[in-house]
């Protein structure tokens, strides 16, 4: 099936990168809607066909892996949901991730958000992967869901120092102090790990300015593609790794799926969507490159 | 055919393919009976399957329904930040502290009778003042207030986190794991993980940076060494400009591909 | 009146903050102010939302063009408002999560805003493949770094840069395409946004010092407002 559909997708984009090329060569426009249908095409057919290539985790993505990984089991891990639904295509398979991973590994975990749309998505995974996962879980006990407060780096200039003046209760009203996975948290420095997964305002960035650089805490991120360059001055005296885009994600899928078998079968979203998602790229490599010659033949003739 | 005669027609062939997906959509495809909750997702996973078709359309061009979609999302969003905002941090962290009777009727746990906590709420009520024309100016209280505790919490942090850390970061050593000229030239390779390459990034980020700086610097003219200079800091950020824009076009292919993914996947059950 | 005490109340504010980073005394006091500013953000929520049916009320009751939309984003506002402020079909009633699954305003959330707030983002992804195809132009050499490092993270970004130079042997492992993305983001890229980061933060001390010294006003409006 991967083949065949490798080869159908092929054929499909090949044909028409032919035809684009031909008007090119010509000195021909193209309309700007035939452009949206063949995109609309180029990516419809690998999705189709369910098309997945291998991923290897590149050194910024393994760090995060091995951070995780090497937390003695049940260290504090903090997971901020600071995203919305222009994000959350491709960085929720990241956070699924690193809630699958961190719970797998024994680790508490607090799941919290900057942006109000992340506590939506938080009880979402709550849902989606701890209930169904790891039934074993014990809310309040291995995982807590903190919620969201308004007031962006506020909210981290006061849990820096002091969580529950933040947090009186939970995401349901439940007093902090009457849940065990509370019990010896201050504030974010006795956290062993926090990450934040996003791309925007208030989201990576603000936990290094306002919690890991003051705190000294290790902060990881998973981020949006569009935002994930701004970030690697950072990387990685303040930020110890990032997850850039879905190709992040689809590597760090890979290796959790790699060392841990029982994730074979859970959903990976991220590796899902590069079959199409790498037809995609080689489309717009090819639009610039007959973009160009349509430039330089018009150019030519121009005289 | 006149134009509303035609919008009719769209119109109907629109509403007729929601009703019809949603009648298809709420028999359980494992044959059990009907039921309220599997009609209800079904008309949920149909009503978002349109909303999107409908932010579509206006690939073909701008349109009523596309309008349509745009409106909801304007409405819905807003509420949506207005109910969580309010539940989290109005419910959450003010009326614990200021009524016992308050806190009884949320349901959440009474803190402590904290005066000072009446602070935000007139400033919040001043803020809303902004909705008068006549009372307006008081909002500049509240905004004073944003305003500062923004200034006050980016100084610092700013300072530290992107100014003082990154040109520290920057004065990294030039020469990486050196044994010697005769060993560099014997041992010489393009490994990504070899001396030369780690040599070479070190070189590219101080000479990047502190061109990329001097690009910025407009007191001076870019003339001679500094226009050099300047010139190296524009190929840098050229570089670092193409790689935001590969980086864009992961973003949004990524996105597109999640929308079709629930197109073809949730309502239309074409994917394994 | 209208603008003295807006200028002490951001000075003295931010002064809080900046104090309360160096004397511990002075924390408290700016943990408290920072709940403060949590606090007043949800009021400029309510603000938002205010305003938004002030506009569109307005063009109801004027029966401006297009008013019917109007009514479409009050009554998406109205559902959502109801749903969460009421806590409709939430299994917790009132004192749980407001987010919670099988709730009206997580179903509204789900179906509703999620996927029309992916949609309006994806459709960005056709903007951005006709503009590959109609503007990006190797003009100047300015331009074709630029679409020489975009193509390199294009083509490493997937696993075609793998197939494409796995030949390369380890010796030369730099020149694989993936390996020259991964450079590319830590090295150049690093050094250009770093320079692009450092400017921004001189500004935003410099506006954040000016704020706070009573310098920049402009935040105030006119005294006409």
């Amino acid at each position: 099936m991967n083949n065949l559909g490798l080869i159908i997708s092929f054929l499909v984009i090949g044909a028409g990168l032919l035809w684009f090329l031909l008007r090119a060569l010509q000195g021909k426009e193209v309309e700007r809607r035939i452009i949206f249908v063949f995109i609309g095409l180029a990516v419809s057919v690998p999705i189709l066909f369910s098309i997945t290539f291998a991923e290897k985790a590149s050194p910024i993505v393994k760090a995060v892996y091995d951070k995780i990984e090497n937390l003695p089991d049940g260290s504090r891990v903090l997971i901020s949901y600071d995203y919305g639904p222009s994000m959350a295509p491709e960085v929720e398979p990241m956070s699924n991730a690193f809630l699958r991973h961190s719970l797998a590994k024994g680790h508490k975990v607090y799941l919290m958000g900057l942006w109000a749309t992340g506590q939506s998505i938080a009880a979402t995974a709550i849902d989606s992967v701890v209930r169904r996962e790891f039934p074993e879980k014990v809310y309040g006990v291995d995982f807590v869901n903190l919620g969201y407060k308004a007031g962006n780096q506020g909210v981290l200039n006061v849990i820096i120092t002091d969580i529950r003046k933040m947090y009186l209760t939970d995401v349901g009203g439940i007093d902090l102090d009457s849940l065990p996975i509370m019990d010896g948290i201050k504030s974010l420095r006795n956290m062993n790990l926090l990450m934040s997964v996003g791309g925007g305002f208030p989201g990576i960035k603000e936990w290094i300015q306002f919690a890991g650089d003051p705190g000294h805490i290790p902060v990881a991120g998973g981020s949006a593609a569009v935002s994930a360059p701004l970030l690697y001055p950072y990387y990685p005296t303040q930020l110890l790794g990032l997850l850039g885009g879905i190709k992040g994600a689809a590597e760090y899928e890979a290796e959790l799926k790699r060392h841990y078998p029982q994730f074979a079968d859970t959903p990976q979203p991220g590796i899902k969507m590069m079959g199409p998602q790498t037809l995609a790229h080689l489309v717009i490599m090819a639009f610039i490159i007959i973009g160009n010659i349509s430039f330089f033949v018009a150019r030519r003739r121009r005289g | 055919m006149n134009g509303s005669r035609w919008t009719m027609i769209v119109l109907i062939a629109v509403v007729t393919l929601f009703l019809v997906s949603w009648a298809i959509k709420s028999f359980p495809s494992s044959g059990d009976t009907i039921s309220w909750p599997s009609i209800r997702h079904a008309f949920f996973v149909t009503l978002a399957a349109f909303v999107t078709l409908a932010i579509f359309s206006f690939l073909y061009k701008d349109n009523p329904y596309y309008k349509f979609a745009e409106h909801l999302f304007v409405g819905v969003s807003a509420a949506y930040w207005m109910c969580v905002g309010f539940w989290s941090t109005f419910v959450g962290n003010l009326i614990p502290r200021i009524s016992p009777g308050l806190s009884k009727f949320f349901g959440v746990p009474y803190k402590e009778f904290t005066f000072y906590y009446f602070v935000p709420l007139i400033l919040g009520i001043l803020l809303l003042m902004r909705l008068s024309s006549k009372a307006g100016w008081l909002s500049r209280w509240a905004l004073a207030f944003i305003v500062g505790t923004t200034a006050g919490l980016n100084l610092i942090r700013y300072l530290r986190s992107d100014f003082i850390s990154q040109v520290s970061n920057t004065f990294v050593p030039l020469l990486v794991q050196w044994k010697g000229t005769g060993a560099f030239f014997s041992d010489f390779s393009l490994a990504s993980g070899g001396q030369f390459t780690l040599m070479l990034t070190n070189w590219v980020i101080f000479i990047g940076t502190f061109c990329g700086l001097i690009y910025f610097f407009f007191s001076k003219e870019h003339k001679g060494v500094f226009g050099a200079a300047s010139r190296v800091g524009i190929w840098v950020l050229m570089i670092t400009f193409g790689a935001s824009f590969g980086y864009t076009v992961m973003g949004r292919v990524s996105l597109l591909v999640g929308r079709l993914t629930f197109l073809f996947d949730d309502w239309l059950g074409l994917m394994n | 009146m209208k603008r003295k005490i807006p200028v002490i109340i951001t000075s003295l504010v931010g002064t809080v903050l900046i104090l309360s980073v160096f004397f511990p005394p002075a924390e408290r006091m700016g943990e408290d102010f920072s709940i403060f500013f949590d606090i007043i953000a949800v009021f400029a929520f309510f603000l938002g939302g205010g305003n938004l049916v002030r506009i569109h009320g307005n063009k109801i009751y004027k029966k401006a063009r297009d008013w019917g939309f109007s009514a479409v984003t009050l009554a998406g506002f109205f559902l959502m408002l109801a749903a969460g402020l009421f806590k409709i079909a939430n299994p917790g009633g009132i004192a749980a999560d407001v987010t919670a699954q099988g709730s009206l305003f997580q179903m509204l959330y789900d179906w509703i805003f999620n996927p029309l707030g992916a949609s309006m983002y994806a459709l960005l992804a056709f903007y951005v493949a006709s503009a590959s195809y109609r503007a990006f132009r190797a003009k100047n050499k300015e331009a074709t770094i630029l679409l020489i490092a975009a193509f390199i993270i294009l083509l490493g970004r997937t696993p075609l840069g793998v197939y494409a130079t796995a030949w390369i042997p380890e010796q030369f492992s730099l020149m694989q395409i993936p390996n020259l993305a991964i450079w590319i983001m830590t090295a150049p890229n690093l050094a250009g946004q770093r320079a692009i980061m450092i400017g921004i933060a001189l500004g935003v001390i410099s506006m954040s010092l000016r704020l706070i010294l009573g310098v920049e006003r402009t935040y105030l409006g006119t005294d006409n407002e």
